[in-house]
C-alpha cells in the first residue's frame, strides 16, 4: 500500500479495497517500525485516526476531494493548531502552535490525513538534517548517510514509505537536495506560488513551500492544493492556479532544454554526471532538443545567498527572545541575562553562526559592501535566468555535486556543507521554480535531475518530469529497509 | 563680552493614525482595553505570521502629505528596524527608512503676528510597540501588547524653529491639522500625539549647527516649551563655562522640570535597517492620489481665509473659529440655521459659548447647547424679539435645560421684548412725570442724564423694552 500513488490510493478508498483508517494505521505501523530513521519529530496518531475516520465518511458520502483520506506528513516548519511545531529547534521544543499555516489549512480542508511532523534542520538552516535538535533523520538508502536537508525528514519519510507524500520548504535547495539524496520527486515552486503564512520564516525573500512525493503526478496533485493567493501573505502571487494534473500528458516534442556549462564543470562527481547524461539522452528520445548555454554569474550565487539569507534570518529569529513563547532560560537575573541565555541555550551552533553572519552583514559600515552588493548579484543572477529562459524552455542540471554524504562528514566544515547547495541556491535567488526528479543511481545511491523553468511554469515542469517518469522507473525504486 | 545665542529646533512628532485596525493585522486599535486582549497572532510576533498592510493607514498618510503640499513617493518601502526590547514582539519594528511615503513638505506658523514657513523633511509609516509596565509586578515587568502594531505616522521637521515658542506653534498647528484631516484623534494623554525635540544652540551668525541633543517623549504643549527652554539654558550655561555638548538622547522629567541623559551617541543602537522582505513596496498611483485628494477636507488656512472673505470676520475671530474643525462647523451651522449676521454668530460662539465651555472644561463637541439651539436664540436677537442682555439669560437657561429652545424659554419666562410703542410711551410718560428734577437737568444741557432715563424705563419694563425704541421715544419726549 505504501508504494501506491495518490490516484491509486484514492481509487482503493473509493472501491472499498481499504479504508482511510486502515491506510492510516498501515502508515502509523510503518512509522513505528522505522523509528530509527528519525524522520518524524512528532507523530499525531490520535489526530490522524480521527481525520481518517472523517475522510472515510466523506468518501462514503461521495463528497470528497482526491486527497481525502490520503496520509501525508508536514515538515515541522508549518504551524499546526494544537500540535507541537518545533522547527527542529530546542527554542520551539515547547511551542504548541495556536493556529494552522495556510498550507496545513488547505490540506485539512481537502481531507488529507496528517500523520505527524517531520524532522528538519534547525530553522531550515542546514543541508544534511544534522543541525536538528532531534538528531539527524537518516537516508533510507544507506542509514549511515544523510537524507539531505533541510527537509530531510520529509525526503526520508516519503522514500521509506512512511507517508504517501510530504511537504517541504526550500530556501536554497531544501526540497530538491533531500529529494535527490533520497530518490524522490521534489518541487520548489515559484516564489509566491504557495503561501508562506504559518511557515516559520528562515529567509523570507527565498523561502517557498512545495510538495515532496514519489511521482510527478503526486506532486501535481499536492501542488494543486497548496498553490494560490493568500490574503495573509503579501508576497503570495495573485494569479490563477492552472490545472496541474491536466497538464501532465502534453508531449515533449520540440521541447528546448538548455544545459548551462557552469553547472557541469569542476566539482561534479563523475558518477552523477554519467547519470545525468543518460537522463538527458532519454529526453532527446522524447523529442527534446538540447543546447549548451552559459550563465556567467552563477559562481557568485553561494556568497550572495549566504549574505541575503543570513541577513533576513538575523531579523526573523529575533522574536525568539524568551519573552512570549519558546525556550526561556532558568531564573534570569535581568533582561540581558534573559536574552543572552535564552538565545544562547535555545539555538544551535549553525543557527547562531547564521544570525551572527547576518547581523554583521547588516551592520553600519558593512551594509553596502555586503547586503547591497549581494542584492546586486541577485539581480545579475536573475538576469542570467531570464536570458537563458528566453533561449530555451527549461534548464536541466544536477541537483547536487555528489550523492548523499556520510553523517558527520561535513559537520566540521561549514564551507564544504554550503558548497553542497551549489546547483540549487541560484534558483531561489532568481525566484524561479525547479524540480528534482529521480534519474538513476551512482554507487547505489540515488541521483536527482534538476529541471528549472521560468516563473509560474510549474505545470510545464511537472509535465516534463511526468513524461520522463512514463519511460523510466527510477522513481519506483524503493530502498531495502 | 557675551555671545548672543541662537536656538535651533527640529521636531519629530509621532501621530497615531485613527484606523479601525492595526497597520499590519486585523486587531482593533481601540484604547483602554484589558492588557493583551487586542493583540492577535501577528501582533504577538508568533512564529510563521506575516504582516499585511492596512490600506487605510496609507490613505491617511497620503492625506497628510497632500495637506502639507509634500512629495508623495510613488514607491515607498518598509524596512525593519532591529533592536531588542520586551515590548517589541518581533525584535524589530517595521518602519520606513530610505524611501518614506511622504517627503519634503511645509507648514506655515504664526508667532507674534509674523508668519514663518517650517519645512517638513519627511513623514513615514511605522508600527507602534507595546507597553512595558514596571509597577506592581514584584520586581518583574509586565508587557501589554495592545498598542503593538498601532499605525504611526512619524513627521520629521527641518531644524527651522528658532525658539520654544515657534516649536510650540508648529506643534499646535500640526495637532490642529491632523485633527482637521481626521487622521489622528490628537489625544495627548493617551499618547496619540507624541513629540521628540532635537535642540541645539549656536552663536548668532554662525552657519554650522551646534551639537544637538534629542529630548524624548514630551507629551504636552506646556512641557515642550519648558523642556526646550530648560535644555537651551543648559547648553548655553555649559558652553559658556567652557564645557562641551555631547550628542545624546535625554528624557524630560516634568516633575523636576529638568532633562537627564538616557543614552549617548556611542551607546546608540545600530538598528541595521533593511527592506522588509515580507512586504511589497507601497505603490501610490496618480489615480490613488487624486482619489484621496477628493476626500481632503477644507484645510485650516483656506478655511480661515474663507471665513474672512465670506463672513467679513476679523483675523482674530477667524483664527479662533478655525482652530478646530468641529468649532468651525458649529459656527457655520449657527450662521446657516439662524440666518443672522455672521458677526453676531461669531461673537456668540467665541464669546458666551466659548467662555461657558471653558468654565465647564468641555470640548465644542460636548457642548450642552447645540448649534441649532444657539441659532434659535440668535434669530430672536436678530428679529428684536429679545435684547442682547435678555439673550444671555436665555443662553444660561439653554445651557441648563437639555432639549429646550430659545422660543420656549422666552415664552415660558415672558422675556419677549416689548416693541409696542404705546406701552413704552406710557412708561416713559410716567418716568418723566416722576423725575422732574432730572428732566430739568437734561433740558438745561446735561446730556448725561439721558442714560438715567433709559435705565429707569428699562428697569420699569424688566429689561424687555426694545432699547432702540426706548432711545428714540425718550429723545423725542425729553426734547419736547
Amino acid at each position: 500500500m505504501h508504494t501506491k500513488t495518490i490516484n491509486q490510493l484514492a481509487q482503493g478508498l473509493r472501491s472499498g479495497e481499504f479504508s482511510s483508517v486502515e491506510l492510516t494505521q498501515h502508515f502509523l505501523q510503518r512509522i513505528r517500525q522505522h523509528e530509527s530513521l528519525n524522520a518524524f519529530i512528532t507523530v499525531t496518531e490520535g489526530l490522524a485516526l480521527q481525520a481518517a475516520q472523517a475522510a472515510d465518511q466523506r468518501i462514503a458520502s461521495g463528497d470528497a476531494s482526491l486527497l481525502a483520506g490520503i496520509p501525508i506528513a508536514q515538515k515541522d516548519i508549518f504551524c499546526t493548531l494544537g500540535v507541537k511545531t518545533s522547527c527542529g529547534s530546542k527554542m520551539l521544543d515547547n511551542f504548541i502552535a495556536p493556529y494552522n499555516a495556510t498550507v496545513v489549512e488547505k490540506f485539512n480542508h481537502a481531507g488529507a490525513v496528517m500523520l505527524g511532523k517531520l524532522n528538519m534542520d534547525e530553522f531550515a538552516m542546514g543541508s544534511s538534517n544534522e543541525t536538528s535538535f532531534y538528531g539527524p533523520a537518516r537516508n533510507p538508502w544507506d542509514t549511515q548517510t544523510v537524507p539531505g536537508g533541510s527537509s530531510g525528514g520529509s525526503a526520508a519519510a516519503v522514500a521509506a514509505g512512511l507517508a504517501v507524500a510530504a511537504t517541504g520548504t526550500d530556501t536554497g535547495g531544501s526540497i530538491r537536495q533531500p529529494a535527490a539524496f533520497c530518490g524522490i520527486t521534489g518541487l520548489k515552486p515559484t516564489y509566491g506560488r504557495v503561501s508562506r503564512y504559518g511557515m516559520i520564516a528562515y529567509a523570507s525573500s527565498l523561502d517557498q513551500g512545495g510538495p515532496m512525493t514519489r511521482t510527478a503526478e503526486d506532486a501535481a496533485i499536492l501542488l494543486q492544493t497548496m498553490a494560490g493567493f493568500d490574503a495573509k501573505d503579501s508576497t503570495s502571487a495573485d494569479l490563477p492556479v492552472p490545472d496541474y494534473p491536466a497538464a501532465l500528458n502534453q508531449p515533449l516534442a520540440g521541447l528546448k532544454i538548455g544545459l548551462p556549462k557552469e553547472f557541469f564543470g569542476e566539482g561534479l562527481d563523475s558518477g552523477v554526471a554519467a547519470v545525468l547524461e543518460t537522463a538527458i539522452s532519454e529526453y532527446r528520445k522524447l523529442g527534446a532538443e538540447v543546447a549548451d548555454i552559459s550563465m556567467p554569474n552563477l559562481n557568485m550565487a553561494i556568497p550572495a545567498y549566504y549574505v541575503i539569507a543570513c541577513a533576513e534570518s538575523s531579523a526573523n529569529l529575533s522574536r525568539y527572545d524568551g519573552v512570549r513563547f519558546g525556550y526561556r532560560c532558568e531564573s534570569p537575573v535581568d533582561l540581558t541575562d534573559l536574552y543572552t541565555r535564552s538565545r544562547g541555550e535555545g539555538f544551535g551552533k549553525e543557527v547562531k553562526r547564521r544570525i551572527l553572519m547576518g547581523t554583521y552583514a547588516l551592520s553600519a559600515g558593512y551594509y553596502d559592501a555586503y547586503y547591497l552588493k549581494a542584492q546586486k548579484v541577485r539581480r545579475l543572477i536573475s538576469q542570467d535566468f531570464q536570458q537563458a529562459l528566453a533561449q530555451v524552455d527549461v534548464i536541466m542540471s544536477p541537483v547536487t555535486p555528489t550523492t548523499a554524504f556520510g553523517i558527520g562528514a561535513k559537520m566540521d566544515d561549514p564551507i564544504a556543507m554550503y558548497l553542497a547547495d551549489i546547483y540549487t541556491i541560484a534558483i531561489n535567488l532568481a525566484g524561479v521554480p525547479a524540480m528534482s526528479v529521480p534519474a538513476g543511481f551512482s554507487g547505489g545511491m540515488p541521483v536527482g535531475l534538476q529541471i528549472i523553468g521560468n516563473h509560474f511554469t510549474e505545470d510545464r515542469l511537472l509535465n516534463i518530469a511526468h513524461q520522463y517518469q512514463q519511460v523510466t522507473d527510477w522513481h519506483q525504486q524503493t530502498p531495502t529497509l | 563680552m557675551s555671545t548672543t545665542w541662537e536656538t535651533v529646533i527640529g521636531l519629530e512628532i509621532h501621530t497615531q493614525l485613527s484606523t479601525q485596525s492595526k497597520i499590519f493585522s486585523g486587531a482593533s486599535t481601540a484604547y483602554g482595553a484589558e492588557p493583551n486582549t487586542q493583540a492577535c497572532a501577528v501582533d504577538l510576533g508568533l512564529p510563521g505570521v506575516l504582516p499585511v498592510l492596512n490600506e487605510a493607514a496609507v490613505e491617511k498618510a497620503v492625506m497628510f502629505g497632500l495637506a502639507i503640499d509634500a512629495h508623495i513617493a510613488p514607491r515607498s518601502v518598509f524596512a525593519r528596524k532591529n533592536y531588542f526590547y520586551p515590548d517589541l514582539p518581533k525584535g524589530y519594528q517595521i518602519s520606513q527608512m530610505d524611501l518614506p511615503i511622504v517627503g519634503n513638505g511645509h507648514m506655515d506658523i504664526e508667532v507674534d503676528g509674523e508668519t514663518k514657513r517650517i519645512g517638513i523633511t519627511r513623514a513615514h509609516l511605522e508600527e507602534d510597540a507595546g507597553k512595558s509596565l514596571h509597577e506592581s509586578f514584584h520586581g518583574m515587568s509586565g508587557i501589554d501588547l495592545n498598542r503593538a502594531g498601532t499605525p504611526l505616522l512619524e513627521i520629521v521637521s527641518e531644524p527651522d524653529m528658532r525658539s520654544a515658542k515657534e516649536a510650540v506653534a508648529y506643534m499646535r498647528k500640526l495637532h490642529e491639522l491632523v485633527r482637521y484631516l481626521g487622521i489622528c484623534d490628537g489625544n495627548m494623554q493617551e499618547g496619540s500625539f507624541r513629540c521628540d525635540a532635537n535642540v541645539s544652540v549656536r552663536p548668532v551668525g554662525q552657519k554650522e549647527f551646534g551639537t544637538r541633543v534629542e529630548i524624548k517623549n514630551i507629551n504636552s504643549f506646556k512641557f515642550v516649551e519648558k523642556a526646550i527652554n530648560h535644555e537651551v539654558e543648559r547648553h548655553i550655561e555649559l558652553i559658556e563655562n567652557g564645557g562641551k555638548i555631547v550628542q545624546e538622547t535625554r528624557l524630560y522629567d516634568a516633575n523636576k522640570d529638568e532633562t537627564r541623559s538616557m543614552r549617548s551617541k556611542e551607546e546608540a543602537n545600530d538598528y541595521r535597517y533593511f527592506p522588509d522582505p515580507d512586504l511589497l513596496p507601497v505603490v501610490i498611483t496618480e489615480d490613488f492620489k487624486a482619489q484621496v485628494k477628493t476626500t481632503l477636507p477644507e484645510l485650516p488656512e483656506a478655511k480661515k481665509q474663507r471665513f474672512k472673505d465670506q463672513y467679513q470676520l476679523d483675523n482674530e475671530s477667524a483664527t479662533i473659529l478655525t482652530s478646530s474643525r468641529p468649532l468651525a462647523d458649529y459656527f457655520e451651522s449657527v450662521v446657516v440655521e439662524s440666518k443672522c449676521e455672521a458677526k453676531l454668530c461669531a461673537n456668540w460662539v467665541t464669546g458666551e459659548l466659548s467662555a461657558a465651555l471653558n468654565k465647564a472644561d468641555l470640548e465644542i463637541t460636548d457642548s450642552p447647547v447645540t448649534a441649532s439651539q444657539l441659532a434659535g436664540l440668535l434669530a430672536r436677537i436678530s428679529d428684536d424679539t429679545i435684547s442682547g442682555k435678555i439673550a444671555k439669560q436665555v443662553f444660561e437657561e439653554l445651557w441648563q435645560t437639555p432639549d429646550s429652545t430659545a422660543d420656549s424659554i422666552i415664552e415660558a419666562k415672558g422675556l419677549k421684548q416689548i416693541t409696542d410703542t404705546g406701552a413704552i410711551e406710557a412708561v416713559i410718560d410716567q418716568i418723566i412725570a416722576a423725575n422732574g428734577k432730572q428732566v430739568e437737568q437734561y433740558r438745561g444741557g446735561n446730556d448725561k442724564v439721558f442714560g438715567f432715563f433709559v435705565g429707569q424705563v428699562m428697569k420699569a419694563m424688566q429689561g424687555k423694552a426694545n432699547p432702540a425704541e426706548v432711545n428714540k421715544m425718550l429723545m423725542a419726549k425729553l426734547k419736547a
